[in-house]
Formats: C-alpha cells, structure tokens, sequence
C-alpha cells in the first residue's frame, strides 16, 4: 500500500536538478489556463507534483476607478462559464456599499438568477466535462472519451444533460435580461421582476428538470458504487472545509454565515459574519504559482488551507431545505459509512446532489407572487466598504470593494471558489500521482488521472487567474536536460495528434 | 410645389434650406449618420453620413439640397466605407458594450448593429483615459468619447455655459472640461443641462443610474436605429410655416 498521508515533500523536490519533467499545460475540460508539472527521477518515481497558473491578467486593477454601479456587470468578464455568479456576489457587495437592504421582490428574483446558475453549471460539468471520464473510465480510449463520446453511447443522458443546461440559462435569460452578460442584478436590488408570463414559461418544464436531476443524482450514486474501491480513493484525502449555511445550520447558497470545521469535524467558526472575512482567511502566494493559496489565519499557512464546494456544502451542512435533496443527502451521508463524504469523486454526487436542490428552489420559488412585485430597488446610506460572498458552484466566492466619495472603486479584492480550493487540488493530484504514477512509464492515460482528479474540483482556472480564455492542452516530456522527450497536443473536442 | 432629388432612384421633395440628410430623413429615408443632431447646426465631422452624387462624395449632413441631385447612399460601397469608420471609432477608444451603461441607448453601438460591423477590423488602441468623478451628480468616461462636439454646441448655444471643448489636433485631439482645474465640479454644469442629454455614446452620464434600466427596454432594444432616426427627424425645416 502507499503512503499517501505525506504530500508535503512533494510540493518542492529535493533535488530538481536530475529530474525528468512531464508538463500537462493547460489542463483541458477545465476554464482557463493551468498547468501541471511532474518532476521524476530516472525509474520514473514522482518526487515533485505542482498545479501551476501561469497566466495572470489583473482584475482588480483594471477595475481600479470604475464607478461601483459598474461592477456587478463589468465582473461577469472574469468569466464565462459562471458569469452570474460574479454578478451576484459583486451586486451584494455593492448593496453594503449603497446601504441597501434588498426587497423582498429583490433577493427572490436573485435567488432565482444564481439557482438557475448553479443548475446550468452543475449539468455542464456532470453531463459534458465529467461524463467522458466516469462513463467510459479514466484512461479508456483517448478518441472515444469526450462528449462526442458520450452522446453517441448515451444519447440520453446527453440529451438530458443538454436540456438541464439549457434550461438554467432560460432561467438566467428572464431575470437577469440575457443568458450571458445580463444585467438584471444592481447595487440595492435588481432591475426587472418576473411576469407571468416568464413565469408560466419557465413553469412548464420545471417538473421534468426536478425528475431529471432526481435521476442525475442516481447516475452519480451508480457510478461511486459500481466502483466503490476507485471512487472511495482516488485522489481522497483529508482536507478543512469552508462554506456558508444559513442561521438554522441549512444549506444557503445566496447568503449566510461562514463555517469552517478542521479535518476530524471539529468546528472552527460558524455562522461568522463575512464583512470582516479577513480576521479568519489571508492569502499567502508561492513563487512558483499566479493562483494565490488562502489558509485559515488561525491555523497558519502551512495547515490552514482548506476545501470549499459541492463536497464541503452538502456534508457540512446541518440539512438542506427542499425535500428531495435532503432525502439525498442523507442517503449520501449515510452511504457505505459515510466514505463518500471525504473522497475526491464524491464531488460529483454532492453536485448532483445540488443541482437537484437548486431545481427543487427553482420550482419553490416560481410559485412566489414575490418575485411580480414592483418594489425593485431599496437603497440606504452610502458606505465606504462592501463585501459580497455567495456560494457559487465552485465554492465560496468573495467579493471586495471599497469605493471612494466620487462613486470611484479605488480597491477590489476577489477570492474566487477555485483560488480557495487551490491547495486541495494540489494536494489531491500529489495523491493521484503517488496512487498510479511512481515507477510506470507515462502514458495518456495515466496523464488524465491527473486531470480527472483536478475536474473533480470543476475548477474554474479563468476565475482564479482573473483572466479570460481557453487553450488548447500540450502535454509535453521532457528529459532531466530539458530536451523534448515526446510530446502531444489536444484540441478542444479532445482529439490527440502528435507534434512534430 | 416643392422641389426634388432622387436618393437611390427614389424621388424627396425638400424645402429650400433643407440638407441633404434633413430632407431625406424627413421624407422617412434614413441615411446613417452620427454627429448630426436636428436640434443643432450639422456639424460634418463623422462623414458616417456620407453618399455619392455621381462620382463625387459628401457628408449629407452639411449639403444643401438641390433639385435634380441624383444621390446614392444604401450602395454596399458606401455602407462598406461606413463599416470601417465605425470600426475605426471603436478601436480609436475603449468601448467595451457588454459591461458599458449606455448599452442600448448608445448611437455608436446600435449604428454598428445597423450596418452589421461584425469585426474588430483594426488592433484596439487601448487609449488610457482616466474618469472625471469630481462632480457629485455627473460622471465623464472619456474612454467613448468620439469628438462628435454635440456637448460643446449644447453647453454653449442652449445652456450657454460652455462647459466642454475640444483641445488639441488630429490623433490629440480630445474633449476637455472649462475650467482651471480641468474638472468637472469647477463647472456650472447641471443635471437639467441641454449638454446632459446629447451626448450619441456613453461619456456623459448622470450618476448611479448604471443598469437600472433592464435588457429589453432600452432605446435601441425596441426598434433599430434606422427607424428611431426617422421619428426623431422634424417634418418641416426650422423656421417654415407649418
Ligand atoms: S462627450 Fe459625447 S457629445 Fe461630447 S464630444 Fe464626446 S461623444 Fe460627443
Ligand atoms: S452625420 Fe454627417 S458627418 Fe456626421
């Protein structure tokens, strides 16, 4: 058996110097541009393991002297898979700083807008970027293992997938004004409410997406238990956790009070009013990385990072508040005892998990005469700082501001849900690595474990880096000289070729 | 009984005094134009109006009218032309439309709609322009300015303030703000300002308004540009009888 508690070392190799070097850049089926590097000795034993970003656009300077009422929209740019997200988080901090305490019609209609996000991000990463890896297995066949794939083995889970996407963005389009770069949410309140009409349209085929995450949650199921010893080790280790949940100990996508408890379960701090979030996270940076590593302040950087998400949500939570998902949650807590909650893959089910809760919310929420009320905007008196947090997708994501007596934002601070899980992905690849690297020869294969185990965060490298962009994915081998040994390069729908 | 021209084969009475550009649009013909405004004197300096009499071109907007003219506009020469001076003013500043509050309600972007400017077609200048926020009502985003002068010919000729000028040459060439300081909280500019309302892009803005107004009600999101300008156009030249 290996030893996979000590990770540590592997961060920096002792002696990097007669080490062969195997990049994965950038890693692919994942937004943005990161890079792993291998570092390994001549039988092939792996002695460095790093996720790297190595592109870096500031944000927060470019949004330097903007007026505030700009940023909900102009933050959307961080991304483009979670767009709505960043509006969301920047409209919340901009409420704090106009004074704001949003209308009952305000916060539904937003709430609304993110639980049709989190659907459309959550059926994107399961049925389009995971399935090729968990349907046809990690290192199946290279031509096969992508969503072309899958659609041709399981065109109705494709189908479904498509559909549940699609339907997120509907939901996005009618509250915030269009599916990408709306503009519905804005300092103290949103824009627009949403007619009956809208309403009766999104009603229609809110029962089937309900039955269809209720089915999505099943397939996660299937997939841990059909391969329990893989899905129970694979990448897993022991991680903090940090999240919001409500006053009551619910889960709270939208709003809430942080959680954090150590890796044995112990609580930390809760229901920990995230204005002043700074008291309990910092950030600490490596030279060797853009993305910057946030820790808990009162366990210090070496054993303060922690794990946000899906995974950290569902089991730290005390219960979540629409009957089917907590039905699930349960089942998922409870699963083969309890080793779903701490392993890497169990992200997926706790995803599922989610998305069923946020088509559970959608379908509570749409038969709310609140969200046809016209009282869109409540603004109060102006402050000088706002910090907006919501859990996104990903993860926790703060947004920090603080704005000028011009209107002018003269500083931003954003720690978005990947930048958090930064160490944890780290640390779960130096586990793949010593699970199935040490001693093999190098194979395609074995580079997607890697890659599999990075997905599993569903990180979002364009949010973390504050860039914009997709590349294409190089894989390159080179010797302890530097030479280029092999190499391949990867496009976007997933097919190999060779480079000359 | 009125005189005559054709605009691309078709017949426009016009009244003596009338612009090329005024009679057209105001015999429901639209011409694509920028900086003219109805309520101003034309003013010829974006030549997005220009069209062809025979083998020679004009800006519309400052050509008399002449009976018997035979003038063509909506030729795929000339809105090809259009095209690129539209792409020019959007790589000449930062135009960002996607996170811009004029989106919608902005001339420049509902014009590239219009004309179908797909591309960028020429590398952005990324010009670094800093924001004036001085004055607590009224924000400048320099950044979309596009020397169109409108602000100056309200603030001078409607408020009398001239609160705005151009300054400089050619490439330099920029708007500035009257006053010592250069700032705008210097100024008697008001809310109520003809030189509030005027401005075809997003430079001079009433502020915290930002995104208030949703996707779907905006100017340009009911009716494209092309047909606006035409409500807009008065039916009888200044000063005639009605
Ligand atoms: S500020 Fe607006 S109205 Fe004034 S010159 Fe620039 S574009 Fe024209
Ligand atoms: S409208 Fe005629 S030159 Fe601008």
């Amino acid at each position: 058996m290996i030893d996979t508690t000590n990770t540590k070392s592997l961060e920096t190799a002792a002696h990097p110097e007669n080490l062969r070097r195997v990049a994965i850049e950038p890693v692919s089926r994942v937004e943005g541009h990161g890079k792993v590097t291998l570092l390994l000795d001549e039988s092939n034993r792996v002695q460095q393991v790093r996720l790297h970003i190595v592109e870096f656009r500031g944000f927060e300077k470019f949004i330097q002297g903007r007026p505030y009422w700009e940023a909900p929209v102009m933050v959307q740019r961080l991304c483009g898979i979670c767009p709505v997200s960043h509006h969301i988080a920047a409209s919340k901090a901009m409420d704090m700083i106009v004074g704001a305490t949003l209308t009952p019609t305000a916060e539904k209609v937003r709430r609304l807008m993110h639980y049709g996000q989190m659907l459309q991000s959550h059926a994107l990463h399961f049925f389009h970027l995971c399935s090729p890896d968990s349907l046809f297995g990690f290192d199946s066949d290279v031509a096969k293992r992508n969503i072309v794939g899958v659609v041709a083995a399981y065109p109705d889970i494709a189908k479904q997938g498509v559909l549940l996407r699609k339907y997120g963005q509907e939901v996005i389009r009618v509250t915030a004004g269009k599916r990408v770069h709306g503009t519905g949410s804005i300092p103290g309140g949103v824009n627009k409410n949403v007619s009956l009409e809208e309403r009766d349209y999104l009603l229609k085929d809110i029962d089937q997406m309900v039955e269809w995450s209720k089915a999505a949650v099943g397939i996660a199921r299937q997939l841990f238990e059909q391969n329990l010893d893989l899905y129970n080790n694979f990448g897993t280790f022991k991680a903090h956790t940090l999240n919001l949940v409500r006053a009551d100990g619910a889960m709270d996508l939208y709003h809430g009070g942080l959680r954090a408890r150590d890796m044995d379960g112990k609580t930390l701090f809760d229901h920990y009013d995230y204005s002043h979030y700074w008291d309990e996270i910092f950030e600490d940076v490596k030279n060797w990385s853009y993305m910057k590593f946030p820790f808990l302040r009162r366990l210090g950087p070496d054993d303060g990072w922690y794990r946000v998400g899906p995974l950290s949500r569902v089991t730290q939570c005390d219960f979540i508040p629409t009957p089917l998902a907590n039905q699930a949650r349960k089942a998922f807590m409870a699963f083969n005892g309890g080793s779903a909650t701490g392993a890497t893959l169990g992200f997926h089910w706790a995803r599922m998990i989610e998305m069923l809760h946020a088509a559970e919310l959608i379908r509570e929420l749409l038969h709310d005469p609140d969200l046809q009320g016209n009282e869109l905007v409540n603004i109060g008196q102006r402050q000088e700082r706002g910090v907006g947090v919501i859990e996104a997708p990903r993860g926790t994501l703060i947004h920090h501001y603080k704005v000028d007596e011009h209107d002018q934002i003269t500083r931003c601070n954003l720690i978005v849900s990947t930048t958090h899980n930064n160490q944890a992905m780290n640390e779960a690849i130096r586990v793949v690595a010593l699970q199935y690297f040490d001693g093999r020869e190098i194979t395609e294969g074995l580079l997607n474990h890697i890659e599999v185990a990075i997905r599993a965060f569903d990180p979002c490298l364009s949010c973390a880096t504050h860039a914009l962009g997709k590349m294409p994915l190089e894989v390159e081998v080179l010797d302890a000289a530097g030479e280029r040994l092999s190499s391949l390069s990867r496009s976007s729908d997933g097919t190999f070729s060779a480079l000359a | 009984m009125s005189d005559t021209f054709h605009l691309d084969g078709v017949e426009v009475k016009f009244e003596h005094g009338q612009t090329v550009l005024q009679a057209a649009l105001a015999a429901g013909k639209y011409i694509p134009h920028l900086c003219y405004h109805p309520e101003f004197k034309p003013h010829g300096s974006c030549k997005l109006c220009t069209v062809k009499i025979g083998s020679r071109t004009a800006a519309s907007c400052t050509m008399p009218a002449e009976t018997g003219l035979e003038i063509e506009s909506g030729i795929e020469e000339l809105n090809a032309l259009r095209r690129t001076l539209v792409q020019m003013l959007f790589a000449e500043g930062n135009h960002f439309c996607p996170s811009c509050e004029k989106s919608g309600n902005c001339m420049l972007q509902a014009l590239g709609y219009d004309l179908e400017v797909h591309t960028a077609g020429f590398r952005h200048q990324y010009p670094d322009r800093p924001l004036d926020a001085s004055h607590p009502d009224i924000l400048l985003d320099f950044n979309r300015c596009i020397l169109c002068e409108l602000c100056v010919r309200a603030s001078g000729e409607v408020d009398g303030k001239n609160v705005f000028a151009l300054s400089g040459r050619g490439a330099t060439k920029h708007l500035i703000v009257n006053a010592a300081s250069g700032q705008l909280k210097d100024t008697d500019i008001a809310l109520g300002d003809k030189a509030m309302q005027v401005c075809p892009v997003g430079v001079i803005l009433k502020k915290r308004i930002g995104f208030s107004i949703p996707i779907g009600e905006r100017r340009y999101d009911q009716r494209p540009i092309s047909a606006q300008a035409l409500d807009d156009a008065p039916r009888k030249p200044a000063g005639a009888k009605p």
